[in-house]
């Protein structure tokens, strides 16, 4: 297949090559709109290929940050740099850019077609060529029968499609996505997730997407840059930012935690003791984080993995005890509310592997939650 | 409130008392005035229309099946005919369409700027400018087309500071010129023009060209194919309520305009007060409207056309 033959021969991690070079530079961007600063002092190097995510909530500078790569701000300083060239002094229409907009933005008196042919036509592409590539990629989103449609003829996932195909056609070195599934509804969302990730192999397009959905990030990106007050608070694939988040943010924003305030006992290169009166028990966790002894620290244990039983267990570590306060059943899953003794309450995953168990954990039950030393992390902001 | 749903309960039991369902009781009253103050005048126009011109009181014959003659006397040969006989009637009609349709270009022209330049202005600005464009209509019309008297005259402003500058030694002949006649046809016309331009400009999503910038289009180039190209309605819109008052306009060319300036709502006024020939006048109102109708059946289509179109 010539679409296999396109595929670029990319690294699976180049962001661990010291030796790869990065597609797309930021360096120490900063934008400010009169006081309010959006963005603030952001570096970040984006490789060939790659599905980067910039996820955060509303106002933390994700989006203003790619309207910069599209060259519809300008940095107030820093430098941003695509495939070597600078881009300070180049105009968004002559970037080699494609950004998919949020509000699709869609040229209303346009057919779907000519939508798509729009940005091949400013380049002068000419007919055979140009119906030929308009054609492909309708094909590749699958809107062929609906090319003569204007897009308010078309449902919202349709619409999102052309979207797609108008910034894939001109094979951009970069496409941006501005919250690219926001306004489709949970199941096209996962089937475009995937459509998503399928097409950015196919291509090889470096894509960037700007989501507020950590979910949407979690699915589709290599790595996921999270922002937070305009600044990025950490870089890395969707496991090193779930399992090993570096600050509570991160931890809250990506999935659900439960974060126990504790004091540091001891701090070895093998081992972290935390006393920590929140949770009732002293954590023990299996590698160290290098702090003084005495400092305050945050202990963030996700749900699923916390271990719920009705036996009453004694253990020195890493061991909880409290009431059952309510449960939510959803099916694969089943989260129990938790209220420790300490008054602090939290939230237990559990799989429902066993169909209406006889020992079935209910409401009010005393129960015990264990977890391993390998579980939690311990943050220290 | 029980007393308001009483009074309501009361009025529906009447109107369906007399047969109307409570539902056309809100749609009659623009019914009624539309019958009242437009349908009924029309149709004593068009009769006066088919009637002869007589010295009398009214100065119009009665069209009525028992007249002396014995039967209904219908005059289509005297005042239609005279409408396509005498070059006057159609040659100032003519020319009526050829101004209003200059007016209505210099006002796209002068107004498309203006309205754009109000839409992408700040928030704050643009209601200040919306109030500038508004603002003429606090002062009447007919006072307003009489400054313009004083402007154009030959001792008047213009040419005073023109003479005093020296730019000019004599003065320069503006009044009662077809120059005049747009002047004031395209100041008092602007602001219908700006209105219908500036709601749909203001409305237009920016990141439309946005996304023009992103796939390559320059500015200037998306200017046209995006901003003008979705502005079509307001344009349309602008253009209709600028073409059609200015065919009929009578104050402005009677005012400013000099004897060679025949627009057909002078013709009418002439035919009406001086040669005091009802019917023939009535005829030209009569042809000027139905004449009229053409452009604004197109450009009802057009509107539905859109809102078929839209969102």
């Amino acid at each position: 297949m010539a679409a296999e033959k396109q595929r670029p021969q990319t690294q699976l991690t180049p962001w661990n090559d010291p030796q790869a070079v990065p597609y797309i530079r930021i360096e120490h961007v900063t934008k400010k709109f009169g006081e309010f600063v959006a963005v603030n002092d952001v570096s970040l190097n984006i490789y060939r290929g790659e599905l980067f995510s910039l996820l955060g909530g509303s106002g933390c500078g994700k989006t203003t940050l790619l309207r910069m790569l599209a060259g519809f701000e300008t940095p107030t300083s820093g430098k941003i740099y695509i495939d070597g060239v600078d881009m300070a002094d180049i105009p968004p229409y002559e970037r080699p850019t494609n950004m998919m907009f949020q509000s699709y933005a869609l040229f209303p008196h346009m057919t779907v077609e000519a939508n798509v042919a729009f940005g091949l036509k400013q380049d002068g592409v000419k007919d055979p060529e140009l119906k030929e590539r308009v054609s492909s990629i309708l094909e590749l989103v699958k809107l062929t029968q609906f090319a003569k449609r204007k897009p308010h003829q078309l449902s919202g996932g349709q619409r999102q499609r052309v979207a797609l195909a108008r910034s894939l056609v001109k094979q951009p070195k970069l496409l941006l996505l501005d919250e690219p599934l926001g306004a489709l509804d949970k199941k096209l969302r996962e089937a475009t997730q995937f459509e998503l990730m399928n097409i950015q192999d196919r291509l090889g397009i470096t894509f960037i997407v700007v989501t507020h959905d950590q979910e949407e990030a979690m699915t589709l990106s290599s790595r996921i840059g999270v922002m937070d007050a305009g600044e990025i608070v950490q870089i890395g694939t969707p496991q090193e930012i779930y399992e090993y988040p570096n600050n509570k943010m991160v931890a809250d924003f990506i999935g659900s935690v439960n974060l126990f305030e504790g004091q540091i006992v001891e701090d070895e290169s093998d081992h972290v003791l935390i006393n920590s009166p929140d949770a009732g028990t002293d954590i023990y966790i299996d590698h160290g984080i290098s702090s003084a002894p005495g400092a305050k620290v945050w202990v963030a244990i996700r749900p699923e993995k916390l271990h719920i039983t009705k036996e009453d267990q004694q253990h020195d570590v890493n061991c909880m005890k409290g009431a059952v306060k309510g449960i939510a059943y959803m099916g694969n899953l089943s989260i129990y509310l938790i209220e420790l003794d300490s008054g602090k309450q939290i939230k237990v995953t559990q799989p429902n592997q066993i169909r209406a168990a006889e020992n079935a954990i209910d409401w009010d039950d005393r129960v015990t939650l264990t977890f391993h030393p390998n579980s939690p992390v311990a943050l220290l902001s | 409130m029980a007393r308001h749903m009483l009074w309501a309960d009361k009025l529906t039991n009447f109107l369906l008392a007399i047969g109307i369902h409570p539902r056309w009781a809100v749609i009659i009253v623009p019914y009624l005035w539309l019958t009242l103050f437009f349908l009924i005048p029309f149709l004593i126009v068009l009769k006066i229309s088919f009637a002869y011109s007589t010295i009398a009181q009214p100065p119009y014959t009665h069209i009525n099946p028992d007249s002396d003659n014995g039967g209904i006397s219908l005059n289509i040969s005297d005042s239609y005919g005279r409408l396509i006989n005498d070059w006057l009637y159609i040659g100032s009609y003519l020319n009526a369409i050829r101004m209003a349709a200059v007016s209505t270009v210099l006002c796209l022209l002068l107004g498309y700027p203006m309205a754009y330049g109000m839409a992408r202005a700040k928030p704050s600005t643009r209601n200040i400018l919306l109030m500038l464009v508004i603002l003429p209509f606090w002062t009447s019309f007919l006072i307003r087309v009489y400054a313009w008297i004083g402007l154009l005259k030959n001792n008047g402003v213009i040419n005073n500071i023109l003479m005093s500058l020296g730019i000019i030694h004599d003065p320069i002949p503006m009044m009662n010129t077809d120059f005049a006649v747009y002047v004031g046809i395209l100041y008092s016309y602007l602001p219908f023009m700006i209105l219908p331009l500036y709601a749909n400009l203001e409305k237009m999503d920016l990141s439309l060209l946005e996304a023009a910038a992103d796939l390559g289009c320059k500015p200037l180039k998306a200017f046209f194919v995006i901003t003008v190209r979705l502005s079509a309605p307001g344009i349309v819109a602008g253009s209709m309520l600028v073409f059609i008052p200015a065919v009929g306009e009578y104050v402005i060319p009677e005012l400013l305009g000099g004897p060679n300036t025949q627009m057909i709502g002078r013709t009418l006024y002439n035919e009406f007060f001086s040669n005091r020939d009802w019917p023939t006048a009535s005829a030209i109102a009569i042809a000027v409207l139905v004449l009229l109708v053409g452009p604004l059946m197109v450009f009802q289509r057009y509107q539905d056309k859109q809102m078929d179109g839209a969102e």
